[in-house]
């Protein structure tokens, strides 16, 4: 059992608070990505749940527990650092058997997990080597099979693939996908690439600048963000957002204008006259036929990738538009095209970039 | 002026021989001479005996009179080379001098004797090494005894020098604590005040502690030099932290980190400062000086300082000496002129 | 056998049996300090890492750098300060009682201002031949050369010679029978008994250790010729400026902060210029290379009568000057690193 709570956790360094009141549940054998831009405190918070940090206010708890006094050894957490952090001066296998040997496991013990971690990772051969013999890869492989030998019940690990090649990347990913499946562990694992959070991840926590966003299942996310912020971070090409204002409508369904004239109608709730509001559309559900609102626009650059081809374009009172078209087109840059947004995926935010429900759900609930 | 200048500032060598270039290659042959000269006249003086070193002008090789035993006398007898009257020249050895006038005979037929005025005749010299310039220090004087203390303040010094600078170091580069910024002024304050400054304190401090004549006194002192600690600590700093994280995962206690980690992968600034201790306790001179008074104690410095300051100066032996007690540093230089002298050149310490 | 030890050189087994005792030692040491740890968390580590060498520290450095002051108020033979007579600031005045600042035999404690003189000569010349040799031999080291490592090690060895060795190896070429005299007399110059002359004397002391400490100057400042881009002196002479413009608005701008750092650490040094002399020359003849610090550790520790008041009044004066001049050359290292950075 690894189960592991943080209850209203806020850290500062000095005065600078940089994590503030985070709640966050981690069931057992649980894969969970905490994913957010660069700074927003996800390393932070994990090295709180490993106790090589100190949180300021709240609680760390595993397995009901309340761990925060434990130091870091004492939690039996495992983790794989960013820069990997193999000792230089030691070979792999001393690398590998390095934490054995400090809780004073037999040394045939030692050997046995050593080959057989050294086996499920494919480093047989590397076990005599130096850290700067290796590659990136199998740098990697062998920092997660330091953090495996003393198998552990939750695996932290922080942004583990940001060092690799694209190329390795992807299979690495797939790799670490396959491995939880079989360590049967629970993993928490960062990262600013929200690929690899949607790929990797049972349920994400989204952070920024210190703050939760939104906790949900990568399709959740991607389906129902609860915020402006979550809406473009998730999803690749990110998210379109016209702005616009509300004109009129009633309970059931909103008439909105988009700056350039457009009127819309979506099934949201209406608001007071002339409050603004933003609409969010992904690139893949626009088209170029059908559907609301035909947007008049000129292409500004085209990116043909093969199954699809991506279109920029500007539409007046909307300076970008990112239209992701299936199959190839004919479509040159300086052409005008007619942009028709999908609307069964109308996303709606307030001034403040909350998540306006759609009236049908409100009703529901 | 401009030529000089020429001369000071080329980075390329010329094709053609540029008077700048004769300029630089005095320069350095002078350099040769002045710097090197010195010690190779000391290594052969050193194997001089004591009558080829009293003689003036002196010869750059270590000669020596050949002697030949002669049949009917008991000690071998000098062999010269001497100009008869009838311009013959003969090897003769000296059996007596009186005066101006020698006595001297055929090594082959030693009973007639042939007179030589002095001027006629030159001693037959070899190459000698006076080896035993080397080997009766050793024997009748005190020189083993010096160099085994020597040895013993160098060798002890050096290591407790490096476990507690390593540790001082890793604690003020590794762990956020009170009063570290406190400690590093301190310690930094001190490096303003050299030994030489506090010598007259530190006497009564190491008489109080009954440490005066012991080889105990000379070494606690020097061991916890500041300049030790900032070298370490300025390398341990770029010994990354998530290292010393990892370790902590891997339930390492404080001192494994220290040792099995954090010491292993400073050790180009820990050779650095073995190095440098050891050339520094070797060569100490004045706290040596002022804590031994045994000469049963003394330092090779001391002691071969104490050894020329005789009223009568054997300096076949001291000479010898000094070329023992340079040799240590001279092998370390040799083997490891790279490392240290792009270790001063990094860290401005000597 | 595992596959790593049957890698295992001869070397890395030598190293092995080597490191047993100290692995012994360490792994002995490891039982207290997790019981340190446990007990008093990372805070108490780090004082007990700190503590041998603070404690050593503080006995041999700092608590004799605070005696040193009270000594210096105190007066009679005894050792031990309790058994010493407080005389306020006595000490000081015997050593600044003079009629005339001037002349060294008006004054009351006339060696002392003797080797206050001495040391300020030595200093002002020493320090000043000596960073000018280095900087033209770190020019010449610094030009493209064969063998440059051979040339370094001939000017830099003497460096790790003894101060002892250094004296000895010259006085046995300035004594009466010696090298220098014999390559005179070849000349047909006079021989002159070089140590016995006043003037001679100095002459050779400040000689013997620009000799000794040339080579670390010289590869300081050799360093920070080889940090200069090489673009820039490439750059001059697109610019076909003239090589002593060169060396003037390129080299030595640029050599600046090094040179500082250069001038102030041989200040620092020579200051308290000692033990070559010492042993050169004994500070004679008569008092003409009597140097400061030899006045403090005669009259403090090599007397008959031991006069540590005055000899600790006189270390404090000096020790005055040096804080002065380690302030100023801490200073100047930290100009040089940030304008290193940029
Ligand atoms: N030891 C520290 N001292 C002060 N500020 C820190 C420290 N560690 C991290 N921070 C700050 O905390 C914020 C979050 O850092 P981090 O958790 O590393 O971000 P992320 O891993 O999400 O990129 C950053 O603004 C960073 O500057
Ligand atoms: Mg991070």
């Amino acid at each position: 059992m690894s189960h592991l709570e943080l209850k209203n956790v806020s850290k500062s360094f000095g005065p600078v608070e940089v994590l503030h009141q985070v709640d966050i549940e981690v069931k057992d054998k649980e894969f969970v990505v905490f994913v957010g831009p660069s700074g927003c405190g996800k390393s932070t918070l994990l090295r709180i749940i490993a106790g090589l940090e100190k949180a300021t206010s709240g609680e760390v708890m595993l397995d009901g527990e309340v761990v925060n006094h434990l130091a870091a050894a004492d939690r039996g957490l495992a983790m794989v650092f960013q820069s990997y952090a193999l000792y230089p001066h030691m070979s792999v296998r001393q690398n590998l058997s390095f934490g054995l040997e400090n809780t004073k496991t037999p040394k045939d013990k030692i050997e046995e997990r050593v080959a057989e971690i050294a086996r499920m990772l494919r480093i047989e051969e590397l076990l005599a080597r130096k850290p700067r013999q290796l590659s990136g890869g199998q740098r990697q492989r062998v920092a997660i099979g330091r953090a495996m030998v003393r198998r552990p019940g939750v695996f932290l690990l922080d942004e583990p693939l940001s060092n690799l090649d694209a190329e390795l990347r992807v299979t690495m990913r797939a790799e670490l996908a396959a491995l939880h499946k079989r360590l049967d562990a629970t993993m928490i694992y960062v990262t600013h690439d929200q690929t690899e959070a949607m790929t990797l991840a049972d349920r994400i926590v989204v952070l920024r600048d210190g703050r939760v966003e939104q906790i949900g299942t990568p399709l959740e996310l991607y389906n129902r963000p609860a915020n402006r912020f979550v809406a473009g971070f998730i999803g690749a090409p990110h998210m379109n957002f016209l702005e616009g204002r509300f004109t009129g409508g009633d309970d059931g369904a909103a008439r909105i204008e988009l700056d350039g004239g457009h009127v819309l109608l979506l099934p949201i709730p209406a608001r007071p006259e002339g409050e603004p509001i933003t609409i969010g559309i992904r690139p893949h559900h626009i088209e170029t036929e059908g559907g609301q609102a035909r947007i008049p626009a000129t292409v500004t650059l085209v990116e043909a990738l093969g199954p699809e081809t991506i279109v920029h374009a500007e539409a007046e009172g909307q300076p970008r538009i990112v239209a992701a078209l299936a199959g190839q087109r004919s479509i040159t840059s300086g052409n005008t095209i007619s942009l028709a947004l999908d609307e069964r995926f109308l996303h709606a935010f307030d001034a403040d970039g909350k998540r306006i429900e759609e009236s049908r759900v409100a009703e529901e609930i | 002026m401009s030529g000089i200048a020429t001369f000071l500032t080329r980075r390329r060598g010329g094709a053609s021989w540029h008077f700048t270039d004769v300029l630089a290659w005095i320069w350095l042959l002078a350099g040769l001479l002045l710097m090197f000269g010195p010690v190779v006249w000391l290594g052969l003086s050193s194997f001089k005996t004591r009558a080829a070193l009293s003689e003036f002008p002196p010869t750059l090789l270590p000669y020596e009179t050949s002697v030949v035993e002669v049949e009917g006398f008991d000690e071998p007898l000098p062999l010269y080379r001497v100009k008869t009257e009838d311009g013959e020249e003969r090897l003769l050895v000296q059996v007596r001098r009186i005066g101006t006038v020698a006595q001297m005979a055929d090594p082959e037929a030693p009973d007639e004797i042939i007179r030589v005025p002095l001027v006629a005749r030159e001693p037959v010299r070899e190459v000698r090494l006076a080896t035993e310039n080397y080997s009766t220090p050793f024997e009748r004087y005190n020189f083993l005894r010096y160099f085994y203390n020597s040895v013993f303040v160098t060798v002890v010094a050096t290591i407790i020098t490096l476990i507690f600078n390593s540790m001082a170091a890793f604690a003020l580069s590794k762990y956020q604590f009170k009063g570290r910024t406190a400690v590093l002024a301190v310690i930094l304050a001190t490096l303003m005040v050299p030994l030489s400054v506090i010598i007259v304190p530190l006497f009564s401090v190491i008489n109080g502690l009954n440490l005066f004549n012991s080889l105990w006194g000379v070494i606690l002192p020097t061991v916890a030099t500041p300049t030790g600690v900032f070298l370490l600590r300025q390398y341990m700093l770029t010994i990354p932290d998530e290292l010393l994280e990892a370790a902590r995962m891997d339930h390492a206690s404080e001192w494994k980190i220290y040792w099995r980690i954090v010491l292993p992968l400073a050790m180009p600034a820990v050779a650095v400062l073995a190095i440098f201790s050891v050339m520094w306790r070797w060569n100490d001179f004045l706290w040596p000086l002022i804590v031994l008074s045994d000469q049963e104690l003394y330092t090779l410095q001391v002691g071969l300082n104490s050894f020329q300051g005789e009223l009568n100066v054997q300096w076949h032996y001291v000479l010898a000496m000094t070329v023992v007690s340079m040799l240590p540093v001279v092998v370390i230089f040799a083997f490891l002129q790279r490392f240290i002298t792009s270790g001063i050149a990094s860290t401005g310490i000597k | 056998m595992t596959a790593e030890a049957r890698h295992e050189t001869a070397g890395e087994r030598l190293a092995g049996l080597l490191l047993a005792p100290v692995r012994w030692g360490m792994n002995l040491i490891d039982r207290p300090m997790t019981w340190l740890q446990r007990r008093l968390g990372l805070g108490g580590v780090a004082a007990a890492f700190l503590a041998p060498n603070l404690l050593v520290f503080g006995i041999f450095v700092l608590f004799p750098m605070m005696l040193n002051v009270a000594y210096s108020f105190t007066g009679g033979g005894a050792l031990f300060l309790n058994n010493r007579v407080f005389v306020g600031t006595l000490q000081y005045e015997t050593l600044l009682s003079c009629r005339d600042f001037l002349d060294a035999s008006s004054c009351r404690e006339d060696r002392f201002w003797r080797a206050v003189g001495n040391t300020g000569f030595f200093v002002i010349v020493q320090v000043a031949a000596l960073v000018l040799i280095s900087l033209a031999t770190a020019l010449v080291l610094n030009r493209e050369m064969r063998a440059r490592g051979f040339w370094r090690a001939v000017f830099f060895f003497p460096v790790l010679l003894s101060p002892v060795v250094v004296a000895l190896i010259w006085k046995w070429i300035l004594q009466r029978n010696g090298l220098l005299n014999a390559v005179l007399v070849e000349l047909s110059f006079e021989p002159t008994l070089w140590l016995v002359n006043r003037g001679w004397a100095m002459f050779w002391a400040i000689f013997l250790s620009i000799w000794a400490h040339l080579g670390f100057y010289t590869l300081i400042l050799l360093a920070g010729l080889q940090a200069i881009p090489r673009e820039l002196y490439e750059a001059a002479e697109m610019d076909g400026a003239p090589s002593w413009r060169v060396l003037t608005r390129i080299t030595l701008p640029l050599l600046w902060p090094n040179l500082v750092v250069v001038i102030l650490l041989a200040l620092i040094r020579a200051v308290q210029v000692f033990d070559e002399v010492f042993v050169l020359t004994g500070g004679g003849p008569g008092t003409a290379t009597l140097f400061l610090v030899q006045y403090i550790y005669e009259t403090g520790l090599a007397q008959q009568v031991r006069n540590l008041g005055l000899a600790s009044a006189a270390s404090i004066l000096m020790a005055a000057v040096l804080i002065v001049l380690t302030l100023v050359q801490l200073l100047a290292s930290a100009w040089r690193e940030r304008k290193e950075q940029r």
